[in-house]
């Protein structure tokens, strides 16, 4: 098993591979994570009893994301491809993998901002409120930094997911850690390139996660 | 002028479901609060005590009717007027409800921030009510790490923070014990004697009422059945829900239980005699008996002080020749209420 892989011949290309992974899923992360921030906010804020409550919009939005976020992301990929072509040109490639990687991870990220935002005490946005804040102001000075801590956690667990999802960005010819196993590892049965790079993979989420607890745990103080 | 002018409010809730009749919380209440006073109102849970409070500085709007705090009719202002009368309002919470994400200086400083005091003027402000407060060594500790009766005198100092006019409390003790309760209404008593500030006081205990209001209103319904100076409403409770309320502090007549086992152990005549009168001396009502030769056996009662007055109600069991029982009575009715007791 050790004698026929060409891991060594590889490992330019696994470098590369890996700093592919880290930038389809850095940028992921930085454009998922706040429009699924803005979306979250919008859905905790809009529902009976809000800060902002707005039945209808709170419906429209509520069915949107539960209309996406069920759909395997094999298939979304392929479902979002035309938007893709229509918002960043192409519907292959790394563009449209990180166009529909994003729009997955925006729909996913607003649940766990919204089951964050919606567990803050009401009783402390309603002092918030009698000293006379406004909306905006109690969204950014209370109602964010109470849900801190469970937030980074909530996004540490995206991290992965997001991880996850990049695996498949090979199916539209985009490159990176997953498509590289599975075309250099899996297809061409070399074992060790297939391990190598899951562990690669296995130690960036550990790092991820490492990272996360720790922010977390420094902000709530235990 | 009332600081406080409460007319005709109704407050009504949306139905729960499609088709369901709204709820209505406050139904017609009339109020007055006057400046420096200690306004408690009294109610079981689901009285209206909660919401009404909340009419006043506008967490929730009123249905109708008008409010005027300080002059201001709040009822029908826009949204950025209520936050500027609401920072001239402090509140205080049942469950304290600080940040826990700042520490106490964060609580405090984020009234003054909101009314844009320069942060250079903070430390200063902080530090002068956490001293009000007795917390002066708290001011870098987290909510977390202080006990019930610390995070309400944060809450107080965190309300105190603009120097309002009044200062709303809500259940502000029901969640402490006996002992902390007693530190935390001291401290509001301060807040109303040093400051001159007027306070709201919601509570579900005649004891909080009882030991700082100078007035209560009772509610029951949304309506208030109810209102009037504090000694006025102990000694003479109109209406059934008072009088239940006020026999959880002074014993009324005896109840129907402890009854039928006092008439087992006493035949006489059972009255029971109101002391509401600070001049009317008990030794008075008893030398009318004595001296009438009618024999009497306290059996039931209790006598209170309300804010340095003393009243009770004391049930007798009277024995002697009826007609010098009545007679005596005739006597005692000249200086205390009596009432029979249902046989």
């Amino acid at each position: 098993m050790f004698d026929d892989t060409r891991l060594l011949d590889l490992t330019d290309l696994l470098r590369e591979e890996f700093f592919t992974t880290l930038y389809i899923v850095g940028l992921t992360l930085l454009v998922g994570g706040l429009l699924g921030l803005a979306l979250g906010l919008a859905l905790s804020t809009t529902r009976r009893g809000g800060l902002l409550a707005n039945r209808p919009v709170f419906v429209v939005l509520n069915l949107l994301v539960n209309f996406f976020r069920p759909i395997p992301f094999v298939i979304f990929i392929g479902a979002v491809q035309p938007f893709a072509r229509v918002v960043v040109g192409t519907g292959i490639g790394e563009k449209a993998i990180i166009f529909a990687m994003t729009l997955a991870a925006t729909f996913g990220i607003s649940r766990i901002v919204e089951q964050n935002l919606v567990s803050v005490d009401p009783g402390v946005i309603e002092a918030a409120r009698s000293m006379g804040a406004g909306r905006l102001r109690i969204v950014l000075t209370v109602l964010l930094p109470e849900a801190l801590g469970p937030l980074i956690l909530g996004y540490t667990f995206v991290v992965v997911a997001i991880i996850d999802m990049s695996a498949i960005a090979g199916a539209i010819g985009a490159g990176g850690l997953g498509a590289f196993a599975l075309q250099y590892g899996w297809r061409q049965f070399d074992t060790v390139v297939t391990w190598t790079t899951v562990l690669i993979i296995v130690a960036l989420v550990q790092i991820a996660q490492f990272a996360g607890n720790g922010l977390a745990r420094k902000v709530m103080r235990r | 002028m009332p600081l406080v002018e409460i007319r005709d409010v109704r407050k009504e809730f949306p139905a729960r479901s499609r088709g369901g009749s709204p709820t209505v919380a406050v139904d017609g209440v009339d109020l007055d609060v006057e400046a420096g006073e200690i306004f408690g109102i009294v109610g079981y849970s689901g009285a209206g005590k909660s919401t009404l409070v909340r009419l006043v500085n506008a967490l929730e709007p009123a249905t109708s009717g008008s409010i005027r705090v300080d002059g201001t009719e709040i009822v029908g202002l826009g949204e950025r007027s209520l936050q500027r009368v609401r920072r001239d309002i402090g509140m205080i919470f049942q469950q304290f409800n600080l940040m826990n994400s700042r520490t106490v200086y964060g609580n405090i400083a984020f009234p003054l921030q909101v009314a844009g005091v320069p942060k250079s003027e903070h430390r200063k402000r902080i530090s002068e009510l956490l001293h009000f407060v007795g917390l002066a060594d708290k001011a870098l500790a987290y909510p977390d790490q202080l006990s019930g009766g610390q995070k309400q005198r944060v809450g107080i100092a965190r309300a105190l923070a603009t120097s309002p006019k009044l200062l709303l409390a809500d259940e502000a003790t029901s969640a402490l014990d006996p002992e902390t309760t007693q530190e935390v209404l001291a401290l509001l008593k301060q807040v109303n004697t040093e400051l001159g500030i007027t306070i709201v006081l919601i509570t579900h205990e005649m004891e909080v009422i009882k030991t700082i209001a100078d007035k209560v209103a009772v509610m029951e319904d949304g309506k208030v059945i109810e209102q009037g100076p504090v000694f006025d409403l102990f000694s003479r409770p109109q209406h059934p829900a008072t009088r239940r309320f006020v026999s959880t502090l002074v014993a009324d007549q005896p109840p129907e239980r402890a009854l039928q086992v006092l008439r087992e152990r006493h035949d006489g005549r059972f009255v029971t005699l109101a002391f509401r009168d600070p001049a009317v001396r008990q030794s008075q009502v008893f030398a009318e008996l004595i001296s009438r030769d009618v024999a009497f056996e306290l059996v039931y009662g209790g006598i209170e002080d309300i804010q340095g007055e003393t009243f009770g109600n004391l049930t007798l069991s009277l024995t002697g020749d009826p007609t010098q029982v009545e007679a005596a009575l005739g006597a005692v009715r000249a200086l205390v209420d009596v009432r029979e007791v249902a046989a």
